[in-house]
Order: structure tokens, then C-alpha cells, then sequence
């Protein structure tokens, strides 16, 4: 090149980190599951054992984030006031799906230098259904039954597909087929529970702590969460959907 | 000849087209690309006079931070005197690792701050939390414009009972635990900072968080080979923000007469 001699060779600022840590959701019938370990990683250090990486965003949505922290950070708090303004002008709470789309187009609308953040979106439709919406950094983003993100992904997304998809079972002879996004809560929380201490025996990067948030549709009994010592976040529109918050702790080593 | 008028008056070279060779809308542009004060705007793409590690943990009365009295050009100790801790109001203690001339910069950012918050006189005061969102937001701003201010920073604080501690980097990476370590410090003091007070945070006295903290400065100074025997200590507790004199550790070296191998002796 004829300009090589006439620059010093630049090393290019990297303006991301990869900082660990995994999330996952799954949606029953009339629930929805959302979770992440809280350790925070650069390279083989623990920057901390306390960094949240699941938000409440709406009485009936829950944000789980995980990838660059300061990219995720940056991201949920937009999303969090935008939810807010959305609030004043409507008088009422952003749906599910309304918030599933708005993210879509604030990941897509950096397209070009993009949030590194994967995004689990968890919480009740307007239908009264459990729903779990998944994205990419950029902003593809389709709904599901149950979706692992981040550090961990690899290793427990192919168990949920089992658990939680029955992929590779088969029913007895004469039983119903299976139907995924059916399973009872006591079912469910078992497999996230299964699934974080399994992450934390075989990934550096997973450990700490364990923050479970379960939402659950209006008018749904909850007494199945009061032997699973939940507590429960205070609703803004009290005798809709609630929110409850299961905590766990992981190995630390 | 080029007849090309905005060729005319720069340097030549072997890639200009003196016989016009090429039509003119594809002909190359040669010499500035773009204008002069392009080149002229640096950007930190590397740090220059450098601080290394801070060192922080929670303790019963408040947080206690440490960082060591220079700075450093390139493997020479240029600057034997600087001091890497800086009160921010009286509530705040800011320590600062890598690039020093930036961490200048973000000196006078909070001073023009807290100016301005003092002259609003509307009854608040900024916290060691304000303080540390600030300082993540004004560290993203500048990474996202590919212009960062080469630091790792601990925030520390005592306001309204409550202590705080926090993490900011150039990346705009933040965090907060009961104990932080930046640089070296995070690989060589940090476990020992969590041994000594984790779970420990309401009830270890300044006494022994001093212990503590002298011994991480210790074992930095005999490992890390950026870093002086000569550092600060300060706490902010209740009293608020106090920054102490340079001090020094007691350091063993007879070791050192009896290694062989690589360097002094066959």
C-alpha cells in the first residue's frame, strides 16, 4: 500500500467485552419463567457476585439481558424509559407483544454498530398466555416456548429442548402426544434450577447467584410459589398480573 | 501535464497522473484525502503516562482506597509524586488507573459539576452514587464515539449512612461489590481482599482494614513492576472524605541475594 509508510500502524480500540453469565426463560400455559445467574466476568476474573441481569419492566414483562454490560445497561435503561413514557401517554401498560416489537426496532436502529446484548423477553400476553420472545443482537426476534442465552447457552439449550420441547421422547403407546409451553410451575422451576447449577459445574462463567422471576397471569393461584420462599415485587396496577421473585444461591468457585 | 486545478500546488509523487492518463471522473484523488485538521485530532488509542492499580474494600465505618504515587512513561517511573486519589465534594473519593492526562480531564469535568451543582442551591448535594453514574455515562459516551478516556476507575463513598463502591472502565463497564481492585490489582489483590472481607463488610474496624489494605499494596509492590513503594490511603466515612499522607511498607529483599538463574547470578 502506497499510504502504509506514511501512517503508524494503528491497533483499533475494541469498544466491547464478552462479560459472562447466562439467562433463560420458559412459558407455561399461564406463566412465564425468566432467569440469570448474577456473576459479572472479564476474561478469567470475577469482576463482581452481584450484577443483576433480570429487570422488571411491566407488571406482566421481565427482561432478561446478557453479553456486553455496558451495552446492557445502556439498553434496558432506554427500554425502561421508554416503557415509562409510554405509561403517561396511554395511560395504561405496554402489552407484551407491543414491548417485543419496540425492542426490535431500537436493537435494529443500531444495526450498524450494534448493542452486543441478547435479550430473553418473558411475561403474560394479552390473552392471558405465558409467552417468551427471543432476539439477536440486531434485533430478529421470534416467540417461543423456552430459550437459553448468553455463556451457558450451548450447554442448556439443548437439555431445555429436551424438557421443555420433548425432543428425542417419545410418548407411551396410547398416551397423548406431547405439547410444549404446558408444563406445571413446580415442573418448571425444577428444570431452571437443574439448569444453572449444571451451568455452574461446567462453566467458568456462570455461578453466584441464581435470580428466578415468575409471572404470573391475573387471578392464578400462587401457592405453589409460597413453599419456594418468592417474593413478590408490589404491582402497579394491583389484581392484574403479578410478579414474584425466587433467589438461589450457585457455587461460587 | 495535469490539468486537474485541484492537483496544482501538492507534493508530487509517483502516483500522481502528470500526463492525465485517466478521464476525470475516475481519476484517483492523490495527496490529502481529506482536510488538514483531520490529522491533526488525536485520539487516545493507547495510554501514555500511566497509573496502575487502586485498591478499595468495605469496612464497618465507611470504604477504604488505596492507590500508589505514580506515574509511569511507558517502563520508566517518570513521576514519583502524583497523587491517583481525588475527593469529589465531601461525600466521594474518586481512584484513578490508567491514562493520566485523561484522568486530569475527568478531574475538571467533576469540578465544573460539582460547581454547577453548587451553584443550583437547590438543597441537594451529589453522591457517591450520582458520582459514579456521571462518570459510567460520560465513559460510554466516549467509547461509543470510538474516543475513549483510557481509565479504570473505583468510586467510593459514604453518604446517609450508606457506603458505596463502584467500578468504571473505559469500555463504560461498570459494577459494584464490597471489595475492587483495578490493574494488577485485580489479579494479584483482589483474592486476598476477598478472603479478608467477605462477609466481614459491618464489622471489620479501620484497624484491620488498614492491615489489610497495607498488606494487597505490599504484594503488589514486590509483584507488580509498574507500581512504587509510596501510596495513599483514604476512607470515607461519616467525618467524610480523608486523604492521607504517602507512606511506605517494610519490604524484605536478603531473598533476593540467593536467586540464581535468570539475570545476577549463573
Amino acid at each position: 500500500m502506497a499510504d502504509g509508510h506514511q501512517h503508524p500502524i494503528e491497533h483499533r480500540f475494541n469498544p466491547y467485552a464478552e462479560n459472562g453469565g447466562t439467562v433463560l426463560a420458559i412459558a407455561g400455559a399461564d406463566f412465564a419463567v425468566i432467569a440469570g445467574d448474577t456473576r459479572q466476568t472479564e476474561g478469567y476474573s470475577i469482576q463482581t457476585r452481584y450484577a443483576p441481569k433480570v429487570f422488571k419492566l411491566t407488571d406482566r414483562a421481565v427482561l432478561a439481558v446478557n453479553g456486553f454490560q455496558a451495552d446492557c445497561s445502556e439498553f434496558v435503561k432506554r427500554v425502561m424509559q421508554r416503557i415509562e413514557w409510554y405509561r403517561h401517554a396511554h395511560s395504561k401498560q405496554m402489552p407484551l407483544k407491543a414491548i417485543a416489537r419496540m425492542i426490535q426496532t431500537m436493537l435494529y436502529g443500531k444495526r450498524f454498530f450494534p448493542y452486543y446484548t441478547y435479550n430473553i423477553l418473558g411475561g403474560i400476553e394479552e390473552d392471558g398466555t405465558g409467552a417468551v420472545y427471543s432476539f439477536d443482537p440486531v434485533g430478529s426476534y421470534e416467540r417461543e416456548a423456552c430459550r437459553a442465552a448468553g455463556a451457558a447457552s450451548s450447554l442448556i439449550q439443548p437439555f431445555l429442548d429436551n424438557q421443555i420441547y420433548f425432543k428425542n421422547q417419545t410418548p407411551a403407546p396410547g398416551a397423548a402426544p406431547f405439547v410444549p409451553g404446558n408444563l406445571p410451575i413446580d415442573v418448571v422451576l425444577p428444570i431452571v434450577i437443574d439448569s444453572f447449577t449444571s451451568a455452574t459445574e461446567r462453566h467458568i462463567e456462570v455461578g453466584d447467584g441464581l435470580e428466578m422471576f415468575v409471572v404470573v397471569a391475573k387471578g392464578r393461584d400462587v401457592s405453589q410459589l409460597a413453599s419456594l420462599n418468592a417474593e413478590e415485587i408490589p404491582a402497579t396496577n394491583p389484581g392484574e398480573e403479578r410478579v414474584f421473585i425466587v433467589r438461589r444461591e450457585l457455587k461460587k468457585d | 501535464m495535469d490539468h486537474f486545478p485541484l492537483s496544482w500546488g501538492r507534493p508530487r509523487n509517483e502516483a500522481v497522473d502528470l500526463y492525465s492518463t485517466y478521464p476525470i471522473h475516475e481519476r484517483q484523488r492523490h495527496g490529502q484525502q481529506h482536510d488538514a485538521f483531520a490529522e491533526g485530532v488525536q485520539r487516545t488509542q493507547q495510554p501514555l503516562v500511566t497509573g496502575t492499580s487502586v485498591l478499595a474494600l468495605k469496612y464497618k465505618d465507611g470504604i477504604m482506597m488505596a492507590a500508589d504515587c505514580l506515574a509511569s512513561y511507558g517502563s520508566l517511573a517518570r513521576f514519583k509524586d502524583i497523587t491517583r486519589l481525588h475527593a469529589v465534594g465531601q461525600y466521594t473519593l474518586i481512584g484513578a488507573g490508567g491514562d493520566m492526562s485523561d484522568f486530569q480531564y475527568l478531574q475538571h469535568l467533576l469540578n465544573d459539576l460539582m460547581i454547577d451543582e453548587y451553584t443550583s442551591d437547590d438543597g441537594h448535594k451529589l453522591g457517591p452514587d450520582e458520582i459514579y453514574h456521571y462518570l459510567s455515562q460520560v465513559m460510554y459516551a466516549r467509547r461509543t464515539k470510538m474516543n475513549p478516556l483510557w481509565n479504570t476507575m473505583l468510586v467510593g463513598g459514604f453518604k446517609d449512612g450508606q457506603s458505596f463502591m463502584g467500578y468504571v472502565d473505559l469500555l463504560g463497564t461498570t459494577y459494584t461489590a464490597s471489595t475492587l481492585a483495578s490493574g494488577y490489582g485485580a489479579y494479584i489483590a483482589q483474592p486476598l481482599l476477598r478472603k479478608a472481607v467477605e462477609g466481614r463488610e459491618t464489622t471489620l474496624t479501620e484497624e484491620q482494614a488498614r492491615a489489610i489494605i497495607q498488606e494487597c499494596m505490599k504484594v503488589l509492590f514486590y509483584r507488580d513492576a509498574r507500581s512504587l513503594n509510596k501510596y495513599q490511603i483514604a476512607t470515607v466515612t461519616e467525618r467524610g472524605v480523608e486523604i492521607g499522607d504517602a507512606i511506605s511498607s517494610d519490604t524484605e529483599w536478603a531473598f533476593a541475594e540467593k536467586i540464581a538463574g535468570y539475570g545476577g547470578q549463573p
